[in-house]
């Protein structure tokens, strides 16, 4: 840790005399300064905000009410709790994310193992498979709307049609099931990227004198890749837990957050509140609590990241 | 290995490439189902079984160009591209301070950082419409490319400080040697160097705030971006399916060009350098 060790050469210059001490003063000052931009400009546009949501999220007040703001203490939050849309709102939330996390890494693993090993073409398919994730989710959205959900001139309800299921109205009869598979399609090629970067890094030589120990490719790949993929599968899990917590654009192209807050998430709850209410206290009490459930999946992915930040030991 | 197990091993794999070229295909095909659509006519767009072998028509893509399409596509180029330069400038010298001279806490810095970048959007959402709406900046470009900036910086600083990282040592060194001071270390010595890696990071950073949505639909109305032209010109849907697929290709064409370019760095800046 050169670091620590020229600090502490400072602090021992500082302890031998004062004109020392402002070179060392000056000396510190001199290596924050390039850091410290970025620094204010990120505190400014992050951290303020989320410290004046706290604020507000104890007031009353609404935009379109006459009456004063006041303080409220913690009333917005105990309304959340009785408000069953609200309620609603957040078991959305999970179960959104959940489905997609799960859908997406799945298919994303599986594509990836596809197209780990060297053959005709796959290079080319690899770049094709990972272009939905570079698609605009708005643009997406409207395109899936008119052209495959849409059940008397989308594709998805001719192919069911054909099939003898009917024409499925799939954003009316399976808002959720809509909503979670346009987003996994595009996040399953973000995993793709990733567990195809962590096949990638393992070893061949190891796979090859398994191979020679008589190993077959099913037991390679439980016991010796998948433990390999671990750390890539939790980061890409986590990554997409945290994207896909903010989901808004496919929810508001696809359903409005319906029928009846069917698919209205946490993100999408705050913003009908703050946008179609008004209601200021509200929406930064429900932004306060989608926060405190974001701190639940990102405690462990700073752990992750610190483990990796330990190992490129500096 | 016995000549047949080596054969049955390359049949599987020939099995397994297969089914990794259906897969890879079936991710791209509403993609290519998009581009086939938007130069359909309306009615072949939505006659079903749907027609393969169509004559192609550009009259959507012009009838596209012909609407406010321009300006939007204008400002989405200000949005993305002022934002972007700024973040680079903002972050080159802080990844610098994280890596190559690092500072004393710079850990604690890094997960500043990152810890941003996890917190939901939704939570912040509030205020700083309040104050845009106090300041009079409420639909205007400059919110845009101030919010995309605090949307970006984190991610530019973690991604260009793991290419500054893997810079050798002795190189720096010998620069200091010289006498060189920071800016010239990094103007003449380190960008030269990780100039892929800036390449890419630049590239996601406009891809993403291209692709943004919530800020700008939230944020501006007439002066947005080319999210909010799709969401507020093209929401009607029904007979309009061609039109929607011809605005829709239309507007990924640089983000996808954006992913392609920067394919080989991608995976570092989305997982923050994590993976390499």
């Amino acid at each position: 840790m050169p670091t620590t060790l020229t600090l502490r050469a400072q602090a021992a210059a500082e302890a031998a005399s004062r004109p020392d001490a402002w070179a060392g003063w000056r000396r510190r000052w001199a290596l924050r300064l390039p850091l410290l931009p970025a620094l204010l400009v990120t505190v400014a546009l992050t951290q303020l905000p989320f410290a004046m949501t706290l604020y507000y999220s104890l007031q009353r007040w609404n935009l379109l009410s006459l009456r004063p703001r006041r303080f409220v203490g913690l009333h917005n939050f105990v309304a959340a709790f009785n408000d069953s849309t609200f309620l609603h709102a957040l078991g959305n939330t999970l179960l959104m994310t959940g489905s997609i996390v799960v859908c997406s890494v799945l298919a994303g693993t599986l594509l990836a193992v596809g197209l780990n090993r060297p053959f005709l073409g796959r290079n080319l398919l690899r770049t094709l498979a990972i272009t939905p994730f570079f698609i605009m989710p708005v643009a997406a959205a409207l395109f899936w709307k008119a052209a495959l959900f849409d059940p008397s001139f989308g594709l998805f309800g001719w192919l069911t049609a054909s099939l003898g299921l009917g024409r499925i109205n799939w954003l009316s009869q399976h808002p959720m099931v809509s909503v979670v598979m346009i987003s996994a399609w595009q996040w399953s090629s973000f995993v793709l990227m990733i567990i195809l970067a962590g096949l990638q890094s393992f070893p061949e030589e190891v796979e090859e004198a398994a191979l020679v120990d008589g190993a077959t490719r099913a037991q390679i790949f439980r016991l010796l890749t998948l433990p390999h993929l671990r750390p890539f599968l939790e980061l890409s899990a986590l990554l997409v837990a945290m994207y896909a917590l903010e989901n808004f654009a496919a929810i508001s192209q696809l359903t409005a957050g319906g029928p009846a807050y069917a698919t209205t998430n946490l993100s999408y709850y705050v913003y009908l509140q703050a946008f179609s209410a008004f209601s200021i206290g509200r929406a930064s009490a429900y932004g306060a609590v989608s926060l405190l459930v974001a701190l639940a999946l990102v405690t462990p992915l700073l752990r992750l990241v610190s483990g990796i930040l330990r190992l490129e030991g500096r | 290995m016995s000549r047949l197990e080596r054969a049955r091993r390359d049949t599987r794999f020939g099995a397994a490439a297969a089914a990794a070229t259906f897969g890879s295909l079936l991710m791209v095909a509403p993609i290519i189902w998009m581009v086939l659509t938007s130069l359909k006519t309306e009615e072949q767009a939505v006659s079903f079984p749907p027609a393969l072998l169509f004559r192609p028509t550009l009259a959507h893509y012009r009838a596209a160009l012909d609407d406010a399409f321009a300006g939007f596509a204008l400002n989405s180029l200000l949005a993305a591209g002022l934002s972007t330069l700024i973040v680079i400038a903002l972050a080159v010298p802080a990844a610098y301070a994280l890596s190559v001279r690092p500072v004393a806490q710079w850990r604690d810095a890094l997960f500043f950082f990152i810890s941003t970048k996890m917190m939901p959007i939704a939570a912040g959402i509030v205020p700083l419409y309040l104050i845009a709406r106090t300041l009079g900046l409420l639909n205007s470009l400059a919110v845009l490319v101030l919010l995309y900036v605090g949307m970006n910086l984190p991610l530019a600083i973690w991604m260009i400080r793991s290419f500054m990282i893997e810079l050798p040592r002795e190189l720096l060194e010998a620069a200091r040697v010289d006498g060189a001071g920071p800016m010239r270390e990094i103007g003449s010595i380190i960008l030269p160097l990780i100039r892929p890696g800036l390449a890419s990071t630049t590239l996601l950073c406009f891809l993403f705030a291209w692709n943004e949505y919530f800020l700008a639909v939230n944020f501006t109305s007439t002066t947005g971006t080319l999210t909010v032209f799709l969401q507020r010109f093209l929401s009607f849907g029904r007979l309009y399916t061609a039109q929607v697929a011809a605005v829709a290709t239309l507007v990924n064409i640089p983000v996808v060009a954006a992913g392609w370019l920067a394919q080989r760095n991608l995976v570092r800046g989305l997982t923050f350098g994590a993976v390499k």
